[in-house]
């Protein structure tokens, strides 16, 4: 398969050359190949589909489109994105945002889920201190996302239930649910909407942000 | 993920190191574990290894590899680590190291390629394979990486490795960039290389094949790249797939100049 593909390739390339555009292959046909390529090359292992792939959405296919080009995503586009994802988010069923935070720090902790070395059925982690600071007790936490050390503490949230405070708890229900509601292009997971966590593990995790007992919030 | 390998480092540390240090905070006692790796490299073993198997009859042919060409003609092993992957005319197609590799053990050693590929990583043949890179790799040590993009396939492979690279997909939206496109960014407290540019001598690609001290094992650049996309919930990229050898050949160009330190040592 990979001789095939590689094959169409050199022929695709000949033809150029005899046509005389030796400036090599469009971007067209790179990402045709690039395609071409990826359905060649990967494979189902145990619950992790190629699919994941090959039926990716336009949220990605966009913002990796503009990032190959190293411009930002247009501006049109990734409005149309921002909401279409932002459509999606699912609010919580009981109205409840705020779970247990001591829950919602175990999920935090938690990098386990679907991988193909991951078990299909387990509940999966959430990778929160991945990339974000939460508890300043736990000092192994990444750097890709930003400090939530004092999370709701300095968005100005003492009492959860305040109504003042929620435009603030509605924003962390929604991020977590779907970050590329609020920016197309963010690096942050879908935790809800692509199924990473389910509503009750959203509702903890919105709960170790905005809880003022959280240690987040010490 | 890994971050229950960093955790459990960390735990580890805790228990047998704090004691004697209890003034130490614990990212400097995970600094002193770090420098302590550095003292003694068991990737040796598997450079020994490997220079024992090539030299050695094998396979159904009952050959050595010593007349299989790597990118500089045929005997050749020094240097050829830094120009990799690269445009084989014989087989018409791009290869890294470990395809190249595989390729002199079918046709010089009677051994079946395609069989090779689909054995997991440690066992039988791959093990010979990883054993054979090391030693490949090691005999490049302290060279500068320079791949060739004079073949329309080493371009072409380049700018799909690109589009690899930035492929957004999975349940978590993660693509090769998501970690490493940036400078000075860490996973828990991993650093992470990044590798749109030169990320610097012995970093990224100019460190692998490595010896992992947190599972005893030697890792490749394929295990290596396989167990990226592992944990980008990506599916499985077939071993010396066009996609990891295009990945491969990106991360390879945008190194040029680094020095490689291949074998090095990780957690």
């Amino acid at each position: 398969m990979n001789k095939k593909t590689q094959l169409v390739l050199a022929s695709l390339a000949a033809a150029l050359v005899a046509a005389g555009c030796a400036s090599g292959p469009s971007v067209a046909e790179l990402n045709a190949l690039t395609d071409k390529i990826v359905k060649a090359s990967f494979r189902d292992q145990s619950h992790v589909k190629v699919a994941r792939l090959t039926a990716t959405d336009e949220t990605n296919t966009a913002c990796s489109e503009a990032d190959v080009a190293g411009k930002p995503l247009d501006e049109k586009i990734a409005k149309r994105i921002e909401e279409a994802n932002m459509k999606a988010i699912k609010w919580p069923s009981d109205g409840k945002f705020i779970g247990d935070w001591k829950q919602g720090e175990a999920i935090a902790q938690s990098g386990r889920g679907l991988t193909w070395t991951d078990s299909a059925t387990a509940l999966n982690g959430g990778n929160c201190y991945n990339c974000h600071q939460m508890d300043k007790k736990e000092i192994s936490y990444g750097t890709i996302g930003p400090s939530l050390y004092n999370y709701g503490k300095i968005r100005g949230v003492s009492n959860p239930d305040d109504p003042a405070s929620k435009p603030i708890v509605e924003y962390t229900w929604g991020k977590i649910w779907n970050a590329k509601a609020y920016n197309a292009c963010s690096n942050m997971p879908r935790a809800g909407h692509m199924g990473i966590l389910n509503e009750t593990q959203v509702r903890h995790i919105v709960g170790l942000l905005l809880d003022p007992k959280s240690p987040v919030n010490q | 993920m890994k971050k229950t390998s960093t955790l459990s480092m960390a735990a580890a540390l805790m228990m047998c190191v704090v004691p004697a240090m209890a003034q130490k905070t614990a990212s400097q006692g995970i600094d002193e574990y770090r420098a302590m790796l550095q003292d003694g490299n068991p990737a040796e073993l598997f450079e020994a290894k490997g220079e024992d198997l090539w030299k050695k009859a094998r396979g159904p042919k009952n050959a050595t590899l010593e007349k299989c060409d790597l990118g500089k003609g045929p005997g050749v092993f020094k240097g050829v680590f830094v120009e990799l992957p690269k445009y084989f005319a014989d087989t018409q197609k791009m290869q890294d190291l470990e395809s190249r590799l595989v390729t002199c053990m079918e046709t010089l050693q009677g051994f079946n390629a395609a069989e090779i590929s689909k054995t997991a990583f440690g066992r039988g043949e791959m093990a010979n394979v990883t054993a054979l890179a090391t030693w490949v790799a090691a005999e490049s040590k302290g060279m500068k990486f320079n791949l060739s993009q004079s073949h329309t396939q080493e371009k072409t492979f380049y700018e799909v490795g690109k589009r690899l690279f930035f492929q957004r997909g999975g349940t978590h939206d993660f693509s090769c960039a998501s970690c490493h496109g940036e400078e000075g960014k860490r996973i828990r407290l991993q650093d992470l290389p990044i590798l749109t540019k030169n990320p610097g001598d012995g970093v990224g690609f100019a460190a692998w094949p490595a010896y992992r001290v947190s599972n005893g094992q030697m890792w490749s650049m394929q295990l290596r790249l396989n167990d990226c996309y592992r944990q980008q919930r990506f599916p499985y990229p077939g071993f010396a797939s066009d996609a990891t050898v295009a990945l491969s050949t990106y991360l390879g160009v945008n190194a040029k100049g680094a020095a490689s330190i291949a074998p090095a040592i990780k957690r």
